[in-house]
């Protein structure tokens, strides 16, 4: 539901393009607890979606242990300077986001 | 004043539920696909094999030299340790994202599509120093390599 949550570069080079990506959640595990004792509720994303020229390039299913903000880099081939990659989030809760870049 | 507060609560939720509405309708949310596929019992197993077998189906792997993790062999800060898997294992399907002495082992599994290359790299949080375990999955077999991280303050919340 954040807008602009998903910051990606996709770069081609000798044709391997490698993308990364940094989006912003919280990650919350749910066994952090608040300064009063209470458990923060687990808040992370479970699933990221890659697509590209109708193609999906990579599907990750994460748990709390990704990083607060998480880094993602992966690399493909067969993409051309110009195509649209789009990467997209669900978490735990249901809430969603998702980005586009240009490959460059 | 009160009823003030309950309306903007109110408007505040109805707008959570029509942006949820609009992202089903936009296909972006598909509740049955999404939950389904998240596998959350490898995700809340203990132990390696355990984990291994509820998300590949199977809970030997064998050692293997062509995947190299880049770690650093200490991690200040165990909320973000920046890991790197690659292979060069040909046609891998997926590589799974293991810290040994975290509460839940897997952190992370990637299924690699089309012309996607044995490459991911993120950051990941260490409860305390161990193995951190790449399994990769290629022609029915799982092979695997580890690399120790030292953890000077865990990652966990702890």
């Amino acid at each position: 539901m954040a807008k602009n949550s998903i910051k990606i570069r996709a770069k081609l080079k000798e044709d391997v393009i490698t993308v990364k990506a940094l989006m912003t959640h919280p990650m919350e595990t749910g066994s952090r607890k608040n300064t009063d004792g209470s458990l923060i509720p687990a808040h992370f994303i479970q699933e990221v979606t890659c697509e590209s020229g109708g193609k999906t390039l990579l599907t990750a299913f994460w748990s709390g242990g990704v990083s607060k903000n998480p880094y993602l880099s992966f690399k493909f081939k067969g993409g051309k300077a110009g195509d649209m990659l789009k990467l997209s989030w669900v978490d735990n809760k249901g809430e969603s986001a998702s980005g586009e870049a240009k490959i460059s | 004043m009160e009823t003030d507060v309950k309306r903007r609560i109110l408007l505040k939720g109805s707008l959570t539920a029509s942006a949820l509405g609009v992202a089903v309708a936009a296909g972006l949310l598909s509740p049955g696909r999404v939950l389904a596929a998240w596998p959350e019992k490898a995700f809340a197993a203990k132990s390696l094999p355990e984990m291994l077998q509820e998300l590949l189906g199977d809970g030997n792997t064998e050692e293997s030299g062509d995947i190299k993790i880049k770690a650093p062999d200490i991690a200040e800060n165990g909320a973000v340790v920046p890991v790197t898997i690659s292979t060069s294992i040909a046609g891998a399907e997926s590589i799974a994202l293991i810290a040994v002495n975290n509460p839940a082992p897997l952190i992370a599994s990637y299924d690699l599509g089309e012309g996607a290359e044995g490459f991911v790299s993120t950051r990941i949080k260490m409860g305390k120093s161990g193995d951190v375990v790449a399994v990769v999955k290629s022609g029915g077999k799982l092979f695997s390599a580890k690399k120790g991280v030292k953890v000077t303050i865990g990652g966990c919340g702890g």
